[in-house]
This record gives C-alpha cells, structure tokens and sequence, in this order.
C-alpha cells in the first residue's frame, strides 16, 4: 500500500475539483485520527459495548463432516445491526464528530450499511440521509423501515439501474453541494482516497480477531480465508490481518449472478482479470463491461466497480477471486440454515458457496469464512425463491 | 483560433451543451444556434455514462444523448460536422480519454480530438496532479487544457494548476454542483483574487442564468463566463414540450445573446 491511496497502480482519487480539497482534509483527520489513543479508546470501546465485539468464530461441524474440512465462520452476523457495516459506521462516525460535522449521508444496497449509519447517527446525534436505489428499497423493505425508525432519512434514487452504483453516486452530489456540515460515510472499501483505506482501518477488526480466535479453536492459522466481495469492505477487513501469512490462500467470492458468460452479473475481477482497469466512481479498478448487465440476487453486492486494493490484490497474486452464481449462492444459504442452523444473508452466502467449493477441491484443509451478516432482511426473497410461504387450508 | 484568443478583445461568453442532446441532428443545430447568438468558444460535453458529481440538469442532458446513441467516435464526427467558426472545447471524464483507441493512457483520444477539430479540454475528475500525460499529449497535438479552480482549491493544487493550465481556467464561482442559480455568488471576487497572477483569462461558471448575472460576474473582474445549465434547461424543456428543433435552436440563440450582451454590459468603459 502507498500512502497516497494507490494499490499497484490501483485507486487514487480521480473526482471533482470541488471534491479534492475536503478529501484532503477528510484525509488528514482520519490519519490523526488513528495515531490517537484517545480515538482508539472510544472506538474500541464503542464496538465492545455498543456493538458486542468481538464477534466469535464458530467451528461448523456438519458442514465440515460433509464435505472433509475443517470449515470456520467469523460470526460477523452477530454484530449489533446484523452486520460487519458497524465496524466501520463507528469509525467514520467518531471521525464525522470530531471533525465538527453535523450531518451523515451514505448510499447503502442492501441496507445494512444505510442501518448501520442510522443507528450511528442516532448514537452520536448527527442529522442522516441515506440514499438508495428503488429496486433496492422494495426487495430490502424491512431496512428501509429500520433506517426510518432509526430516524435517518431514506432517498429513493430512480435513476440508472436505480441501485448501488446511482446510490453512490447520489450521495457524492450531495457531498459537492454540503460539503462543509456534512460527512459522506462511504459503506464501501470503493471510491476516491481516503475511503478504501479508511474503511479498510476500520473493518480490519474482523480479520485480527479471526486470526487469534482460530490459533486459540484450531491451534493453527487456516489454509485459506473466504470472504464475499460486491465494494469488498467486509473481505479486506479479513484479508488485511492475513496478508503476510503466505501460507495463508485468500479468497474472495464475486456475485456471479446467472453466470459469468450469461452477461448478467457483477463480478469485474472474475470478467476482466487482465484488463488494466478503468476510472470508476473516483478510483482506478476494475468494472464489468459496458454490455454486461448489472444484476445479483443479492442486493449488497451488485455494484459494477471493485474496491481499487482487491484489483491490486488480484494482479499481485495475492488473492484469487471467483465467480459464484445466485443459485450457488442460494443452495448454500439453504445448506448452512439446515445443517447449522444459522440463516446467513444472501451476500455471505457467496462466500460459503465458495467454500464449500473449495473443499471439495480438497485443496485446502481449513477454510475461515467471514459471515458478514445474517439473513432476516432476505427473508422475502427466500420465501419466494424457497415457496417457504404455507399454504392456507 | 486559439482558445485564449477568444478572451482577447472583450469579455468571452463560453457556454455548455452535451454533444448529441437530445438527438445528434438537433445538438448540431444547437451548437450552431449558440455561435449565432455570440459565442466566443464553446465548451461540447462529451457523455460519459458515470460521471461523478454532475448536477441534475446536466446529469439529464447527458442520459438523453447516450440514449440517442452518442459514443466518443460519433462526438468526434459531431465535431467535423458543425458548423461554427468559434473554438471548441471537449468536457469530459477522464475515463473516456484515457480508455480510447491502442495507446496507453490519453494520447490516441487527444490526437483523434485534435484532428477533428477540437481546441482544449476540461475534465472534470482529473487531478492536476495526475494530468502529466494528457498535458504531454495536449501538447504533442497543440492543444489547450482548462483546470477548474473550485472555491476549496487551495495550496499545492493551486500552484500545480497554474503551471499546467492554458487557454483559460474555469473558475467554479460557488460550491455545489452546476445546477442553475437564482444568486450570483460573492465568491466570484475572492476566487479570482486567489488567482490574479495566473497569465490565462480567467472565466466563471456555475449559476450564471441571465444577462444580469453575467454582467455582474464580469464586473467582478472575469474574462469571461461559463453558462451550462441555463442552456441545458432550455434544451430540456424543448425535448419535454416537443418542440420542433428550429424553436428550440432561436431560444438558444436568443438566451446567448443576452448572455453575451450582458457580459459585454460588464466590461470596463473604455476611455
């Protein structure tokens, strides 16, 4: 990593003119801010008593019988929220206050980063607007509902795709024209400098205490890490502690959507793994293709860009990324609720999926697979996708 | 002509269209209606299907023309075709530059540019420290290349810009994204006083609506105004109403003229 926000080539801060200066500042707050004991000691305490971290590791153990792996998840799902999103709404939150800012905006997909900002800006009393797109409001309602009941205000976007993609860039707008009261809370590891970098900080939580609490379970670090990756914060989060491990394999799970070769997906690492990138939403990374339409079954993930780091990652070697269809997806979001009893969200899924995958390629004896976070919101979606809904006699 | 030219003799009315909004064959006639109406250069967005940070209006204009089919080789025709003997400048994202033909990095577009017949650049979301390559290739092809200088532009930023910039800088006279104002802004003065020793014309965009507002800006001491949304709008409203091009065309037309004759209102009284 550079200091100057590039990864092999990768991110930078490609934005308006008008942008360029209180990203600077934004900048220097946050490396001052994390050279403060003081903002450590409130932040920890935060996620510690608000949050309830740290979050356990869990052996699962008819997953792990089936498929002849030992397979570990990071009970990310078990943060406040439902989601790993607090870990950096916290931070960039206690940044937002201390630089004397009033108000929050933040774009969310599947909503849970949108909830987690709510639930931020209501903790530290700070105005919130959060932006997102139509489709995404109506398949996740019951986080539109969370988010209004936390007291933000949610923005229908109606433009575009009307989903991550125009939420971000709605939010950005905003950020041109309210830049002095208002804090963007980027819910990604995506966009200009400082933010991959900032919520890399800050999710990183995840991987140091995954990487203790599986040498304390297991005795040893895993052989390979799993995470989903749509922006790629809660994957990076757990790579991050991992990286100088060399005999640790990384991994990250791209939603495939109906499959890479069916032009319907959101997976750029997986399509354009040897193209050099392009300028997206403020960052140098890889996006899909023009004619390949955006789509995934899970809300959270279906953002046409990468965080620039993960790009980075893959050209160094460093990570390898895959593509994993909805109906993957969806059989392992069903395996994992049947066999441990735990309903994780269509977006870990991904990763499970992947996992499993992995396994039965026997390539890897221990798999750590972040559960970024839980399944209620998706429950709609199931109980179509899984005719879940009894029938009335 | 070159671009700095066309700040030389009075104060320059600089006004935006995207190319291609709403259909090829009427942005034509606009673009044309707009020299007509006194345009001393004109900047000719280029559409880019992501751009960040765009205002409404504008954000609009350009969904309309990619709609209608505009790509960065039909712009490059645009620009061969119409007719207007005022120098053109390409707005557009850096993306679109820098992703065009073989080359590695800006050169192919700014040579394509240039030989089509446009005059500079402005982009948006290219930091002027990243601006080496297209400034190298601005001037392998004799080309222009605008910065914005933004009321939070300050320091290093500052000085990079102004040893890069020619033609004019595009002087953003209040925060916020271009959505047409009911206010000229008083940043106008303390953001030209930032730059007084910079040796390009300076030219203020953002919010200017009427006569009024560009007479005042230049009285404030700009070598010119930048006009966008306003134009935009009318473009927009035609598209809405159905109105047939040639009304549309005598609107622009009639609003650049009393843009520009209000600019010239704010000149200096020559003794």
């Amino acid at each position: 990593m550079a200091s100057d926000g590039t990864y092999a080539g990768y991110g930078g801060r490609h934005v308006p003119e008008p942008l360029e200066e209180p990203l600077a500042q934004l900048a220097a707050g946050f490396e001052e801010a994390i050279e403060s004991e003081q903002f450590w000691e409130e932040f920890e305490h935060l996620l510690e008593h608000y949050g309830g971290r740290p979050t356990p590791v869990f052996y699962a153990e008819t997953l792990s019988e089936r498929y002849d792996a030992d397979i570990y998840f990071k009970h990310e799902d078990l943060l406040h929220g439902g989601a790993h999103k607090l870990n950096n709404t916290l931070g960039q939150g206690l940044l937002a206050k201390q630089a004397g800012k009033e108000r929050l905006i933040a774009e969310t997909g599947a909503g849970q980063h949108g909830t987690a900002t709510a639930m931020v800006g209501a903790l530290l009393d700070l105005d919130t607007t959060v932006y997102m797109g139509r489709k995404d409001i109506q398949r996740q309602e019951m986080n539109v509902f969370r988010m209004r009941l936390l007291g933000a205000e949610v923005r229908s976007v109606t433009r575009g795709n009307e989903g991550l993609a125009e939420a971000v860039d709605a939010a950005l707008e905003d950020l041109v024209e309210n830049v002095d009261d208002t804090h963007y809370l980027v819910g990604s590891a995506v966009g200009p400098d400082p933010f991959p970098r900032m919520v890399r900080e800050f999710q990183s939580v995840i991987g140091k205490e995954a990487r203790e609490q599986i040498q304390e379970l297991h005795g040893d670090l895993p052989d390979a890490c799993v995470a989903c990756v749509g922006g790629g914060s809660n994957s990076i989060g757990l790579f991050d502690a991992f990286r100088d491990d060399e005999d640790v394999a990384l991994y990250g799970a791209e939603p495939g959507g109906k499959g890479l070769s069916s032009g319907k997906h959101s997976a750029p690492l997986s399509e354009n793994e040897d193209s050099e990138g392009e300028i997206y939403q403020g960052a140098k990374t890889k996006v899909i293709d023009d004619d390949t339409e955006n789509h995934s079954v899970s809300a959270g993930l279906d953002y046409p860009g990468v965080g620039p780091e993960h790009a980075a990652l893959q050209e160094t070697g460093r990570a390898e990324y895959r593509a994993i269809t909805d109906e993957e997806a969806l059989a392992a979001f069903r395996e994992l609720s049947e066999s441990e009893g735990i309903i994780p969200a269509f977006e870990p899924s991904h990763a499970i999926a992947l996992a499993i995958q992995l396994a039965e390629e026997d390539e890897h004896d221990t798999i750590l697979v972040n559960l970024c976070g839980r399944g209620d919101k998706d429950m709609r979606s199931a109980a179509e996708q899984f005719d879940l809904t009894p029938t009335s006699e | 002509m070159s671009l700095e030219a066309a700040f030389a003799d009075e104060p320059a009315f600089v006004p935006y269209l995207a190319a291609g909004d709403p259909s090829y064959e009427a942005s034509i006639e606009y673009v044309e209606a707009l020299a007509r109406g006194g345009a001393d250069a004109i900047e000719l967005g280029l559409p880019f299907s992501e751009p960040i940070a765009e205002g409404t209006t504008i954000q609009e204009a350009i969904v309309r023309a990619l709609d209608a089919g505009m790509t960065p080789d039909r712009y490059l025709e645009f620009v061969r075709e119409v007719d207007v003997d005022v120098p053109l400048v390409c707005m557009t994202y850096y993306n679109l530059i820098y992703q065009y033909g073989e080359s590695d990095g800006p050169r192919s577009f700014v040579e394509a540019a240039a030989e089509a017949g446009i005059e500079g650049f402005v982009v948006p979301d290219l930091p002027a420290e990243e601006a080496g390559p297209l400034r190298a290739a601005c001037d392998e092809f004799g080309l222009d290349l605008v910065f914005i200088v933004a009321p939070t532009t300050e320091g290093d930023r500052l000085e990079t810009m102004k040893e890069q910039v020619s033609g004019y800088v595009y002087v953003q006279a209040r925060l916020g994204t271009t959505g047409a104002r009911d206010e000229v802004s008083d940043y106008t003065e303390r953001s030209l006083a930032r730059i007084a020793d910079w040796d390009v014309p300076k030219a203020v965009g953002f919010g200017i609506k009427t006569g009024d507002h560009a007479e005042r800006i230049v009285r404030a001491g700009a070598d010119g105004i930048i006009v966008g949304s306003a134009l935009v709008d009318i473009v927009a409203e035609g598209y809405e109403n159905g109105d047939s091009t040639e009304v549309v065309a005598d609107r622009l037309e009639a609003k650049a003229r009393e843009l520009k004759e209000g600019a010239l209102a704010g000149a200096p009284v020559e003794q």
